[in-house]
């Protein structure tokens, strides 16, 4: 048996939001693929608008890498505002 | 629809690594668990036949309820089964795709089904005899399932729970849907209320078994428990669920088919008679009204569209080639 292609699905609820990833599909080609993501992810107007993407094409971190992905900025707290004292009499900034 | 404890004992062996240390103590801290994520293999394997059985289910539980779209009384109660049914079919395919986020092929899976080497839920073994039964089956069948998924969304497994999101979202469309029909029947002609009262004599016990065997018998229970991947045991449901539905019975006047179902005051519960759990052994083990049928069903389906797949793919290759 040939395994059809999977796809990864992603939804943008409505214009001004991100497209999310909600989930996958088998699909032997692009446009099977967006029909199936429309059936199986959106029969409740959950979005405006679906990209689906070949899971084979994402290239993905590998978790086990997490501290060295990561963890660098745990310790660079400079980069957040609250680093930083401003007198209380300047006001909001 | 439903997952079930379908209990296949596993072997859990003690895994005793650092890794598997800090796994447990992820879980622990209610961390959730992602699909590259490390993760002792017996985990892994329990999800594995979890999801898939829990998609399974959905899959041959469309079969009972399809059996009656052709004969629906009213577009209205057409349009709202055939949407259910599609509802389903679209939950077994949330689920396969979160077992398969654990490195099972799809075609492995459907394998398992046919073949008989996995299970589905119990429940989708009984026939559809009636109306009523569509009602009845909204109503108790996906009332059970709702209890079950609940906690569910909670999984430690990342994808299961966010696919048990989207699944009970729409899973109380079907109990109102269902329970709508049943009170429409139990307020309409006595030969109506008469079905209503069948299809509740018939599902009754078959529902409360659907929670899976009872606590002292339940082999799996500790382990999943300590993963989070079940949070409450099969009893602790089951009751939670005859509570909740035993008022609603009531409402609709029908009676349980169950002659020591009482309140019990000081618990706060309703107390349930012993439950046959040699139908359900039976039932499980391929032997119950229905399951020659549903698999042969499923067996037809999948042969029928063996040249609707081969033709896509056949399809696909062609236009890769044409536009290379």
């Amino acid at each position: 048996m040939t395994n059809t292609p999977l796809w990864e699905v992603f939804v943008r609820a409505r214009n001004g939001l991100a497209h999310k990833h909600v989930g996958s599909v088998h699909a032997a080609d692009a446009t099977m693929a967006l029909q199936a993501a429309r059936d199986v992810y959106t029969r409740r107007g959950e979005g405006l608008s679906l990209w689906v993407v070949p899971s084979n094409a994402i290239v993905a971190s590998d978790p086990a890498d997490r501290a060295e992905m990561f963890e660098p900025t745990g310790s660079k707290i400079y980069r957040h505002p609250t680093f930083y004292e401003v007198p209380e009499e300047v006001g909001h900034m | 629809m439903y997952s079930q404890a379908l209990n296949t004992k596993d072997a859990a062996v003690a895994d005793t690594s650092p890794e598997a240390a800090r796994f447990q103590a992820r879980i622990d801290a209610e961390e959730r668990i992602e699909p590259n994520d490390w993760m002792p293999e017996a985990y892994r394997r329990t999800l594995i036949r979890q999801i898939s059985q829990h998609a399974h289910s959905e899959v041959v539980g469309m079969l009972p309820e399809g059996n009656w779209i052709t004969r629906a009384p009213s577009l209205r109660r057409k349009a709202a089964l055939l949407a259910k049914v599609q509802d389903e079919g679209g939950h077994g395919l949330y689920l396969y795709a979160a077992a398969e986020t654990l490195g099972v092929a799809r075609e492995e899976m459907v394998d398992q089904l046919l073949s008989g080497r996995a299970k589905y839920s119990s429940i989708f073994n009984y026939p559809t005899l009636s109306w009523a039964d569509i009602g009845t089956i909204g109503w108790l069948v996906d009332g059970a399932a709702i209890m079950n998924q609940i906690p569910l969304c909670r999984c430690s497994f990342g994808p299961y729970a966010r696919a048990m999101i989207r699944v009970c979202r729409e899973e109380s469309f079907h109990q109102r849907q269902g329970y709508e029909i049943v009170l429409t029947l139990a307020r309409g002609t006595p030969a109506q209320k008469a079905m209503a009262q069948d299809a509740l004599n018939r599902w009754w016990w078959p529902c409360l078994m659907m929670f899976g065997p009872p606590d002292t018998d339940s082999q799996h229970s500790d382990t999943s428990m300590r993963w989070k991947i079940k949070r409450f045991t099969n009893d602790a449901l089951r009751q939670k669920f005859v509570d909740a539905t035993v008022p609603q019975g009531h409402f609709l006047g029908l009676t349980f088919p169950d002659p020591d179902l009482r309140f019990d005051a000081a618990s706060g519960h309703w107390q349930f008679g012993a439950i046959d759990w040699a139908e359900f052994r039976r039932v499980l083990a391929g032997d119950g009204p229905c399951n020659r049928e549903r698999l042969a069903a499923r067996q037809k389906a999948h042969d029928d569209g063996a040249w609707v797949r081969e033709a896509a793919l056949a399809h696909a290759a062609k236009q890769q080639r044409k536009a290379a």
